[in-house]
């Protein structure tokens, strides 16, 4: 089994981390891991703002980069696996729309988003697993990025993959499905809802008493854990992929 | 009508300050949010009724010149009348003209968006006609010369406390702190207006075009004496208000009452066809039907956004929504609010009007999940989005706008070289150097970053971009064989 990352261009350029942890995860797994290195971004900052053309100039790109990955592959199981419900919502639903006139760029565009899929969704539904040999000793909880789970319908996976690391406590916080006031360029056009938003889900963190809160998305964690980190709570932040990339042994 | 251009920013900014509203706004939006919850999940095959419920209202949308004809007929054999009116001011003339006609000095209304969206009431008032809104909400609100701040609860952002006040200081009575005691002295002063009325005024949950029947659903009583005690009964509604078949009726009820206040039924539901026929006990003299038009035929002609007409106005998506949650109703600037408003005030208004209305989301789709007729909100905002950039829409932001554009035309040249992006991701992480706080994030950052940094730390760039870390990480997971522990 071949995967082929992307891994969105928050996570290389703010958190590689995050892109470290898909790789020892999968290889732990015995997948076959490659990286394109012309990827970049998928184009939805500029289709979520409603610049379309640059949206499409950019997604373009992206079908040829992945599109020739996926010839390349003599693999019949080779995937493309991004650890972003948001990106990985931008291939799979709104690239129909931003190419609805682009008959050719939609034949490409089959091909590539039937193999797609987001880090947990992965896992649990393609490589049938749900242990994947972490081991964290915290109290975690999580927080349901809302593409991930309205526009992709991914609930479970996620918590079946939590709740399979060792040593690692569970607790569902208050409304862990309402967003967090991120939603890209929404946080600066009206920085002051998105933070009340924001506090609200603060608020659940903390009264869930966990001491890290995981998710599926860089963006919520950036917008959460930028709150976490001005107001000195000492919850931490960890996106999925790094928290399944622990041992146990990072600690001390 | 002379609107001036909706301030979202603004008005938003100053709703999140306001601690009374904050309580108001969570304490309702959990309880209709919690009933709604409760009343869908005990009806079997739920979901499949929505999915009913949007593929007639498509049909219906689709094929709606056919249906208003239909209805109008319907009506008319019912012994009704039908006015149509191109727009607000329009509609307003037509009520006026009948009042006049008829000599009708007061008038009692039952509670209707669409005679809010039209302002008719300061139309009547204009023309030397008394209106006194009967629905305790709107009551509320008329009092206090306000606009509603949610689709079915017009004064949600009032307090008790507010509303004995407004009482005592405009019907000059003492305060009364108990809302029984409330309702009482408005119930006693209506009783007297529907006694008075010449002509009532409602609007129409459903207009069925097979039957020419009106349908009103209400928790008070006060629609059905509106649309009875007087002489003349006006109802006023929006061209989309039209189901074809009676039988649809059932289905839109169930989905109505339990999205809307999560009851099994509305207390009142009150079936209008035509004037009082020569065997009835009761009911008006005349009906006279007003379809208004006001922008819906151009929301019609937008196939990428038509499904915005389907809405049944229950007022969920607002409940469910995060950011209606902390704004209110009053910041989306007109009578609707929340995400229906987001999509159909810049189309009914004119885009140019609420251009900043389709970015007020963060496109979390929680209004999805709920809508009864399941309106790909975040599909549409996403259309009407790339509608205002590609329109003029936006032209009093000059020299931001022009800035936006070349952000993301730059920003596009840099994600299609990918020599061009690892140089500048490289110099921006240089750059940032003099930001740095605790922690190594960044406490301040300038324009338009400055916006985020204000209440959040912003993470910083990564000394090693995950591109130049994967030749190292590829070399380490090669030779180590599988199933180590990394
Ligand atoms: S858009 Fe849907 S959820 Fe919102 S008011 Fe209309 S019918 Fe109800």
């Amino acid at each position: 089994m071949r995967v082929y990352l992307f891994v969105t261009c928050l996570v290389d350029t703010f958190f590689p981390g995050v892109g470290e942890g898909m790789v020892k995860v999968l290889d732990r797994l015995g997948v076959d891991v490659e990286f394109p290195r012309a990827q970049t971004c998928c184009g939805q900052p500029a289709f979520n703002s409603g610049y379309r053309e640059d949206a499409r100039a950019v997604a373009g790109r992206f079908i040829s980069v992945f599109g020739n990955a996926l010839k390349e592959s003599r693999d019949e199981e080779t995937y493309i696996v991004c650890p972003s419900g948001s990106c990985a919502t931008m291939l799979k639903v709104y690239y129909k729309e931003l190419l609805a006139n682009y008959p050719e760029q939609l034949d490409k565009l089959e091909t590539i988003t039937k193999r797609t899929y987001e880090f947990s969704e992965f896992l649990i539904n393609v490589t049938k697993t749900a242990d994947v040999g972490a081991r964290y000793d915290g109290i975690v909880t999580y927080h349901d990025s809302c593409h991930l789970l309205r526009e992709l319908g991914i609930k479970d996976e996620p918590r079946r993959l939590i709740e399979a690391v060792r040593g690692l406590e569970f607790r569902e916080m208050e409304m862990h499905d309402a967003c967090c006031g991120f939603g890209g360029t929404f946080s600066i056009k009206f920085p002051r809802v998105s933070v009340s938003m924001l506090d609200e889900k603060i608020d659940c963190i903390v009264g869930s008493g966990a001491d890290t809160v995981v998710s599926s998305d860089m963006g919520c964690l950036m917008n959460i854990g930028g709150a976490l980190s001005r107001r000195n709570i000492p919850v931490k932040v960890m996106h999925i992929a790094e928290l399944l990339a622990q041992t146990g042994s990072e600690r001390g | 009508m002379g609107y001036e251009r909706i301030n979202f920013e603004a008005d938003s900014a100053r709703a999140v300050d306001d601690e009374k509203l904050k309580r108001a706004l969570v304490n309702v939006t959990n309880r209709f949010r919690s009933a709604r919850n409760k009343a869908s999940s005990e009806v079997p095959g739920w979901d499949e009724l929505r999915a009913l419920g949007r593929e007639i209202k498509k049909e219906t949308i689709e094929n709606l010149d056919r249906y208003l004809l239909m209805l109008e007929e319907n009506v008319k054999k019912a012994g009704g009348h039908v006015h149509w009116a191109g727009d607000g001011e329009e509609a307003c003339a037509i009520i006026i003209e009948i009042a006049r006609k008829n000599n009708v000095k007061s008038v009692v209304k039952s509670k209707s968006m669409a005679t809010e969206e039209v302002e008719l009431n300061t139309a009547l008032e204009a023309a030397g006609i008394r209106a006194v809104e009967t629905d305790l909400g709107e009551y509320i609100i008329q009092l206090a010369g306000e606009h509603p701040s949610h689709i079915i609860a017009p004064a949600v952002h009032k307090t008790k406390d507010d509303i004995s006040r407004l009482f005592s200081e405009k019907l000059g009575i003492p305060y009364l702190s108990e809302p029984e005691e409330l309702t009482k002295v408005a119930r006693e002063r209506m009783r007297s207006e529907f006694l008075n009325a010449g002509m009532g005024i409602s609007g129409a949950n459903f207009a069925v075009a097979e039957t020419g029947t009106i349908v009103i659903v209400e928790n008070e009583g006060n629609a059905r004496l509106t649309t009875t005690v007087p002489r003349i009964h006006v109802a006023l509604a929006g061209i989309e208000k039209i189901i074809p078949r009676y039988n649809d009726l059932s289905l839109f009820l169930t989905l109505l009452a339990r999205s809307a206040t999560g009851q099994k039924s509305s207390t009142y539901v009150s079936f209008i066809t035509g004037p009082r026929r020569k065997t009835d006990k009761d009911g008006p003299e005349e009906f006279h039907l007003v379809l208004l038009d006001n922008g819906r035929s151009g929301i019609l002609a937008n196939e990428q956004t038509r499904e915005s007409l389907y809405c049944i106005r229950c007022g969920a998506c607002l409940n469910n929504c995060p950011v209606y949650r902390k704004v209110g109703g009053h910041s989306y600037g007109w009578v609707y609010s929340g995400p229906i408003g987001a999509i159909i005030n810049p189309q009914l208004l004119g885009i140019d009007k609420a251009p900043e209305l389709p970015f007020a989301s963060s496109l979390c789709g929680a209004c999805r999940d709920v809508c009864p007729v399941k309106i790909d909100f975040p599909r549409v905002l996403l259309e009407l989005r790339h509608e205002v950039k590609e329109s003029k829409a936006e032209k009093g932001k000059g020299l931001e706008l022009f800035i936006e554009r070349l952000s993301f035309r730059l920003w596009r040249t840099i994600v299609t070289h990918e020599k061009l992006y690892g140089a500048i991701s490289s110099l921006m992480y240089h750059l940032q150097t003099p930001f740095r706080g605790k922690g190594g994030s960044l406490g301040s950052l300038p324009y338009p970053l400055s916006r985020w940094t204000q209440d959040r730390d912003f993470p910083a760039i990564a000394g090693t971009p995950f591109r130049e870390r994967w030749k190292k990480l590829k070399r380490e997971i090669g030779q180590g064989g599988r199933n180590r522990n990394l």
